[in-house]
């Protein structure tokens, strides 16, 4: 029988509308012309101005440091919260699952205004740590998803048979739960550092003076037009570093 | 140092256990002796109270009430890790995350043997399961059979003072059951531990163990050895649980000497004698036959005292090989019989379905079991 041409021309126009925009942010981080309406040959111009706005690798180490310590606490809060909603049943755990899946689904906007709201009410003075509390309220639903997952598919017996083998219960999570529930939280952990990473709109209601991260950074530079095709440059390197992340997560998802 | 002193046959003591989980009574005043180096089985089918029974023993459940001894020493408080007892896991619960040899190594690591004992310890119990050049690989990476005998080894180089095993064969296909079978037999006779197996299957319990206790809604039926349970069942339970049997009720109506007894049965024509004595005039009586135990012919078999002998009609025959099976109408009896002798054989019978069948069987063959609910 002979195949088709429909599912290859489809999911060729799928990728091309996927891609199409990356591949014209890339192409113009090297374009000469201020503007990227035409091609006026290829330069490095963008990413030496780059390399020399100090501004910008400022936001980016706030982003990181942000990102990193959020999406720790986040690992920890998150198994911790995932093996009470796996081995618990109760109303109490059908009101922690719902709390916990509420960010999942709860647009950005109202979290960012609500979270601002509370600080503003307590008289927490939005900055790096409101970011970093926000940061881990969205991150922790992420990383509990992804280990609940994992809990689902965990076989506990096997503490059982630690146990019966000598193991204290400490040591038998030690030695058999926590290795093999390793991949799901480093996963988890992944998926919250990328978020927060790129994070926009949460961001900018919690962040304070001085506290400017990377996406606030580039949106704010997007109002003028001499820095622009340095935001390709920037965005062509985030675009290769979150493709290695991508494939680094997908990975640690793979192994058993 | 105190050293009790230990009757052999009381190494393994259950001592009037009850477990209840919510109004459901899994384990019912159970009490038990097991023999040191004994395969012992518990038997019955699944929600009878064996599972919770072995789980107790292993420490992962606490009983309502009663002790469990291991070698004179109280352990119904202490926690799994702390008992002289191993479980080989119904799904042998290996460890995906560490290799056969570490899997085998983790109950010595966790009592923090020497490093050079660990070594020569899993080597040792390598050696035993024939797996010493599978040590490196994963659980995953091992067939059923190969996974078990990795559960056995890793149970057994703790050296437990009982080894338990969970459904042990559930798990594997009907050919490497048989295999493991000799294979389990084989391990009990070179290490000597104490085994007990928990299973649903009769045919298992009844090759792997020296006795076995037959379990039915939290308690025990009989404790017995495997030819006792099959040629003298005590109840009808233990009797339609292990082979299959015909079962009568009928009216002890004369006691004869040397402890026979005639009975009385419904819809048969002459009185059955049996033996087995402690039964009294006119008490209503559950005797069981096995299947085997019936012979067929054509013709009325020789009468003689100590022959019961009725008459039957073929209802249905199934062929297997070795024997063949007849459903056999004898009044409202529905009788079941197996012949050896096949029927292509050339016998002195080849009953078709419809022909008339005398049934016959020796007074010794059938037993008085008690009746269903009765003390």
């Amino acid at each position: 029988m002979k195949r088709s041409w429909l599912p290859a021309i489809i999911t060729f126009g799928v990728i091309l509308f996927l891609f199409a925009p990356l591949v014209v942010l890339v192409v113009n981080s090297f374009n000469a012309s201020r503007f990227g309406g035409e091609w006026e040959g290829f330069t490095w111009n963008w990413y030496i101005k780059l390399w020399s706005a100090g501004e910008v690798w400022e936001s980016l180490w706030i982003t990181l440091k942000i990102a990193l310590s959020a999406s720790l606490a986040a690992m920890v809060l998150g198994t911790l919260a995932a093996y009470a909603l796996h081995r618990f049943r109760s109303w109490l755990q059908n009101v922690h699952h719902m709390l916990i899946t509420l960010p999942l689904v709860m647009p950005d906007i109202l979290m960012g205004m609500s979270l601002l709201a509370l600080f503003v009410l307590t008289g927490v003075e939005t900055g790096l740590l409101t970011i970093w509390i926000a940061h881990v309220t969205f991150c922790l639903s992420f990383v509990t998803m992804v280990v609940l997952g994992r809990l689902q598919d965990f076989d506990f017996t096997l503490l059982d048979a630690a146990r019966d083998l000598g193991a204290t219960q400490a040591k038998a999570v030690k030695k058999v739960l926590l290795p093999l529930l390793l991949p799901g939280v480093l996963a988890g952990g992944l998926l919250a550092f990328t978020l927060s990473i790129d994070d926009y709109v949460i961001t900018f209601f919690v962040s304070g003076p001085g506290t400017t991260t990377l996406p606030l950074r580039v949106a704010s530079m997007m109002k003028t037009s001499r820095s622009l095709p340095m935001i390709n440059a920037l965005s062509t390197l985030l675009i290769a570093s979150t493709f290695l992340f991508a494939a680094l997560s997908s990975r640690l998802q793979r192994r058993v | 140092m105190y050293r009790p002193i230990l009757c052999m046959d009381d190494f393994l003591v259950i001592d009037h256990v009850s477990k209840t989980f919510g109004a459901q009574r899994a384990v019912d005043d159970v009490s038990l002796t097991v023999a040191q180096g004994e395969a012992f089985s518990l038997l019955g089918p699944s929600g009878c109270g064996k599972t919770t029974l072995l789980r107790m023993i292993a420490g992962f459940e606490r009983p309502d009430s009663g002790r469990i001894l291991v070698g004179g020493q109280d352990i119904t408080a202490l926690p799994p890790e702390l008992r002289p007892v191993n479980t080989v896991f119904q799904n042998y619960a290996l460890f995906p995350h560490l290799s056969v040899w570490d899997n085998i190594a983790f109950g010595l690591r966790m009592s923090r043997r020497p490093r050079e004992e660990i070594r020569s310890g899993v080597d040792r119990m390598l050696e035993l399961v024939r797996l010493s050049e599978h040590a490196r690989k994963r659980p995953t990476q091992l067939s059923g059979g190969q996974r078990q005998r990795v559960a056995i080894a890793r149970a057994l180089v703790n050296r437990p003072q009982v080894l338990l095993l969970d459904e042990p064969l559930a798990a594997l296909d009907l050919k490497l059951r048989q295999h493991m079978l000799m294979e389990l037999n084989a391990i009990h006779e070179q290490v000597g531990t104490t085994f007990i197996y928990v299973t649903h299957d009769q045919g298992e319990a009844m090759s792997l163990s020296d006795r076995i206790a037959v379990m039915n809604a939290g308690k025990v039926e009989q404790v017995d050895s495997p030819e006792h349970l099959y040629e003298a069942p005590r109840t009808s339970f233990v009797a339609s649980f292990i082979g299959d049997a015909n079962f009568f009720t009928g009216v002890a109506v004369e006691l004869q000497h040397e402890g026979y007894v005639r009975v009385l049965v419904d819809g048969l024509g002459s009185p059955l004698v049996l033996s087995n004595g402690a039964v009294s005039a006119n008490q209503t009586l559950r005797l069981m036959v096995r299947p085997e135990k019936i012979s067929l012919t054509l013709t009325r078999p020789p009468s003689g005292e100590r022959v019961n002998a009725f008459r039957g009609v073929v209802e249905d025959m199934a062929y297997f090989g070795s024997h063949t099976r007849y459903r056999i109408r004898a009044g409202e009896h529905s009788i079941l019989a197996q012949m050896q002798r096949s029927r292509f054989s050339g016998g002195d019978i080849d009953p078709a379905r419809g022909a008339e069948v005398w049934m016959s069987f020796h007074p010794d063959e059938g037993r008085v079991v008690r009746l269903e609910g009765a003390a």
